[in-house]
């Protein structure tokens, strides 16, 4: 189907990082099954790098993508190597995704954020909050 | 193995509408509106497509309008029920919650001119009981128009019956028929019916041609101004290649509209019965009064247009209510009408079949569905939630 890159259909066909890691040290989970979207992202940490990244999708074919190249954009990178990532460097990186679907991309950025939020939180870590938007409200993406 | 089982959203054209068409390419192609024998000669096509079609229908040639499809039908018919409404003071028209847009979106207009809309529940059984025309119908109402046959999840409603209410209150009855004619048996005379629509490419006819059977008398208001084609209701050069070919492709639907019935019919209950067989599945529509070739269920804890993509990867050509594939953040009016929460409505797969589709294609239907239902199902984390009691199974 022309609706999706290559990329995107590659990444949605055979997507990277399925699954779910067993004491993990952050989890996020953002979006609602009412919008149709939720994606779970699950991170094992060391040192403060990256070791390994799970995610579990429900949504469309773009939000299956965004996740997979997503972890694998994050996957051995520092904490805060994974904080800068954007849902447009997500979003270039599949070769664009269609005006209506950006916010797939918007949702992988913001369940990354909410893992490392998590995994702050869990260590008492102190953390910026304005880093941190809340994924509360489908208008926010879907507008 | 390709197998097309999006016929609801269109069919293949015929060989019998295709052979009908090429002659008025290459040398019926004169205007119907010239005078000259050329002119007469595609005149003369326009009628004859014009009886076939009526002959189908049950009513008089000229009781039948050309359109370009469905959609300008319905627009046509309802408009003009309005405005002939409204010049006595009636402003109130029935309709139902899972009509097309074509038909919702006109009512949506008038109502911002000042007429009421009342559309019926659909929640009972996914379908309509012309007790509820009956009991909706006021002193003001000037039009009851309710679809033939719901174009997503194959309800057929009791038009018969709606059309005895309407004639029994004196109210003009309109029915969208497009997923129906072809498909159905229809006669808009024992059936009082006043107005109906259809659209060429619903059954194997070409798309952008449709037409408005109108009973003789109704007044028309016309929605394309201009010349005085189509009895002076609907101006612009016949399309007479598209007419031509739709009304061949009914004649030949309703000439094999009953081998059609029991051969697609069985292979629909096949695909209901196979897939009801997936857990946490729900089938959408009338389980009685459905369409030949509908089949529509909704799969929890997964997303329809994955589903669809998946499908297509797979061979199988599909379509779903979830928002995704309408670029909406909600899923389909139809399924939310009939009660479907968001939730599940976004999980939802319509396979439409027709007599072109054989029972090695309903296999292999039936084989690749479970397996890309589980697969999404094995990453969606509220499927995981679902198995682990955090979340309540809905289906």
């Amino acid at each position: 189907m022309a609706l999706y890159s290559e990329k995107v259909m590659d990444h949605f066909m055979h997507p990277r990082n399925v699954g779910v890691i067993e004491n993990a040290d952050g989890i996020g989970e953002v979006g609602n099954a009412k919008c149709g979207d939720i994606m779970k992202i699950y991170l094992k940490i060391e040192n403060e790098i990256i070791v390994d990244v799970k995610f579990e999708t429900f949504g469309c074919g773009s939000a299956i993508a965004s996740s997979s190249m997503a972890t694998e954009m994050i996957k051995g990178k520092s904490i805060h190597e994974a904080l800068n990532l954007t849902n447009k460097a997500v979003a270039e990186a599949l070769d664009g995704l269609p005006a209506h679907k950006l916010h797939c991309s918007v949702l992988a950025e913001e369940a990354i954020k909410n893992a490392l939020k998590d995994y702050y939180i869990r260590n008492g870590i102190p953390y910026d909050k304005k880093l941190f938007p809340d994924c509360e409200n489908c208008s926010h993406c879907h507008g | 193995m390709q197998v097309y089982a999006d016929n609801a959203a269109t069919t293949k054209i015929s060989k019998v509408a295709l052979d009908a068409m090429m002659p008025c390419f290459e040398t019926i192609y004169g205007n119907p509106s010239s005078l000259h024998s050329a002119g007469q000669e595609a005149k003369e096509a326009l009628e004859a497509a014009r009886a076939k079609v009526a002959q189908c229908l049950g009513c008089e040639p000229r009781e039948i309008y050309f359109t370009s499809g469905g959609s300008e039908a319905d627009n046509q018919a309802i408009i003009s029920a309005a405005r002939y409404g409204a010049r006595k003071g009636k402003k109130h028209i029935i309709s139902t919650a899972f009509e097309h847009h074509a038909v919702l979106h006109t009512l949506e207009k008038l109502e911002k001119e000042g007429f009421e809309v009342t559309l019926l529940d659909v929640h009972q059984g996914h379908n309509i009981t012309a007790q509820q025309v009956k009991d909706a119908i006021r002193e003001d109402t000037c039009l009851v128009t309710t679809m033939y046959a719901n174009n997503e999840i194959g309800s057929v409603l009791p038009i018969s019956q709606i059309g005895a209410v309407c004639k029994e209150a004196g109210i003009p009855f309109h029915t969208d028929a497009v997923q129906a004619v072809g498909h159905i048996e229809i006669d808009v005379q024992a059936q009082n019916i006043d107005m109906l629509s259809l659209s060429g490419h619903k059954f194997h006819g070409p798309k952008g041609v449709g037409a408005l059977y109108v009973r003789r008398g109704f007044p028309l208001v016309n929605i394309i101004d201009g010349g005085a084609q189509e009895r002076g209701k609907r101006a612009g050069t016949e399309n007479l290649p598209a007419i031509c070919g739709m009304a061949a492709a009914l004649e030949d639907a309703c000439a094999h509209l009953e081998e059609n019935t029991v051969k697609v019919t069985a292979m629909r209950d096949r695909l209901i019965e196979g897939l009801k067989q997936i857990p946490h599945s729900a089938l959408n529509g009338d389980e009685v009064n459905r369409l030949p070739g509908n089949v529509n269920f909704c799969f929890e804890g997964i997303e329809g247009e994955s589903l669809l993509l998946l499908l297509d990867m797979k061979g199988v050509c599909a379509s779903s209510g979830s928002a995704c594939t309408s670029g909406s953040l909600d899923p389909s009016h139809v399924l939310l009408a009939i009660g479907r929460v968001h939730d599940v409505a976004h999980g939802s797969l319509r396979l439409s079949l027709c007599e072109y589709n054989t029972e090695e294609e309903v296999d292999h239907i039936l084989q690749v569905v479970p397996e890309v239902v589980s697969y999404l199902r094995g990453m969606s984390p509220v499927w995981r939630d679902l198995q682990n009691g955090k979340r309540e199974y809905i289906l």
